[in-house]
């Protein structure tokens, strides 16, 4: 079972309060977490990754064990603890100041 | 008894504004969408209770939203729980999808070279006269789009981005299509209106459309100030009697048509100043219309800091300001161009919200105005729903 954390804006456009947990076949990838969390909660499709390019949007990051993992292929295999939910898989929202 | 609901969308969540027919108290429910830009919020002429909401965030991009109980509770079309047991299969998550159709194409930058279209956002959300669950959008980069399934897909009429989009160029503003008229007496008629490319009219339900910008006229702002398209267009508006009659606020000037569209002449008249966002007409008094003058486009405030709505009874030309309520010194709110409409209740009631986050109410035609609530954020758009 993986752990998706989301951001707060998207927790309430899917109606969670807090983490996601999702099953995800092996290798468990950046594109297989997001195609399973946008199944789960199509209401968040278009909100993490563009509808057709399935490009990150540029004001999100993804975190995995302490590791910025953005730039990566989305097909590169996530570390174990994230891939045995030891650890969450991290939706990050830039930060906003002002 | 009649009342009214009022649909504000702010810089941080939308609002519902509810009262009699009287118009003296009000309730205000909100934020719905806390945290979130809305951009527009409108309700179906045929069912009161189904209303569309744009929803943006630089962060996570376009949702829309859909009231089917008058604003209590929402849902992205297409997204509900129930749908994902429903007889189409699994949900398609595709409300907020807009894609441009066929080749996307160049549209002018503001460097002058020719940059690809790139969906933004929605600003305006126009649902169908006859069906509730058809609605018209206007985007940024300006396109329009249209659903015919109550918001969960959407398709563009890409027949406006033929009528010279190549030319039109975005101001400080973006590029979009911030105004949509159906024709009431004409359903293949349409208008819209986009900053900075103009004002253009469909006459066959979308398919071909046409510039319709003859008489505006841009000293300033264009090398040729007479162009077919790039004008600064800031609002249209029209009275339902009377369709081939329409009002504008330009970047600068007041102008109508009586032509629906086929030539428009200048009516600023006696106003302390020309350049506005807004422009309303009067429910029931088609020659009754309203702007907000604004110092210039360097200062996007009311000259000598007084809030003053001006009203004009004889179409445009003689101007009186409206100022009782409201305030008159040190004012430096702004009103946008989506933030201004109209009940249909007897006598009419005028409402406007500023950047301010107030939002003010008139329930006799602008003689008088009250704040209905003075602490919201940036005001983005004012809807206002008559009930029966």
């Amino acid at each position: 079972m993986i752990r998706v954390a989301l951001p707060f804006h998207l927790r309430t456009l899917a109606r969670v309060d807090d983490e996601v947990r999702l099953e995800v076949a092996r290798p468990v990838t950046v594109r297989a977490v997001l195609e399973a969390l946008e199944a789960r909660y199509p209401v968040l499709r278009g909100t993490i990754r563009d509808h057709v390019t399935l490009r990150r949007r540029p004001f999100i990051r993804f975190f995995a064990c302490k590791e910025d993992v953005s730039l990566e292929s989305p097909e590169t295999p996530l570390p174990d603890a994230i891939a045995n939910g030891a650890e969450p898989f991290l939706i990050i929202g830039a930060m906003a100041g002002g | 008894m009649s009342g009214v609901r009022v649909l504000v969308g702010t810089r941080k969540g939308a609002f519902i504004l509810n009262a009699d027919a009287k118009r003296q108290h009000w309730e205000v429910s909100g934020p719905h969408f806390a945290g979130w830009e809305i951009y527009h919020v409108k309700g179906s002429p045929v069912d009161a209770n189904v209303i569309y909401a744009s929803q943006t965030s630089g962060w996570f991009g376009q949702i829309i939203q859909r009231s089917n109980d008058g604003g209590k509770t929402w849902q992205p079309p297409g997204t509900s729980p129930e749908e994902l047991m429903g007889p189409d299969g699994m949900p398609k998550g595709q409300s907020n999808m807009f894609l441009y159709q066929g080749e996307v194409g160049t549209h002018k930058w503001y460097d002058g070279t020719q940059h690809p279209w790139e969906f933004k956002r929605i600003w305006h959300l126009e649902p169908s006269l006859t069906d509730p669950e058809t609605v018209y959008a206007g985007a940024e980069d300006a396109a329009i789009f249209r659903t015919q399934d109550g918001g969960k897909t959407w398709h563009e009429l890409d027949g406006l981005r033929r009528a010279k989009g190549q030319l039109w160029q975005p101001g400080a503003g973006g590029m979009a299509v911030h105004t949509i008229i159906l024709d009431p007496k004409n359903s293949q008629r349409i208008y819209v209106a986009i900053s900075a490319a103009g004002t253009f009219r469909t006459d066959d339900g979308g398919m071909t459309w046409k510039p319709i910008n003859r008489g505006l006229k841009s000293q300033s702002e264009l090398p040729d100030p007479d162009a077919e398209v790039g004008h600064c267009v800031h609002r249209i508006a029209m009275h339902p009697d009377r369709p081939d009659v329409l009002f504008m606020q330009k970047h600068w000037d007041v102008l109508r048509t009586d032509t629906a569209g086929e030539s428009w002449r200048e009516v600023s008249g006696n106003l302390p100043s020309d350049f506005g966002f807004p422009i309303q007409v009067h429910a029931h008094e088609p020659e009754t219309i309203y702007v907000v003058p604004i110092k210039s486009d360097s200062e996007h405030f009311p000259p000598e800091g007084k809030l003053r709505v001006y009203r004009s009874r004889a179409g445009g030309n003689e101007w009186e300001a409206l100022t009782k309520g409201l305030p008159q010194k040190d004012c430096y709110v702004n009103v946008l161009r989506d933030a201004m409409a109209a009940d249909s209740l007897e006598p009419c009631g005028i409402y406007f919200g500023t950047t301010g986050g107030q939002v003010y109410v008139s329930a006799d035609h602008g003689d008088s105005w009250n704040a209905i609530t003075r602490d919201l954020p940036a005001v983005l758009s004012v809807e206002v729903q008559t009930l029966p």
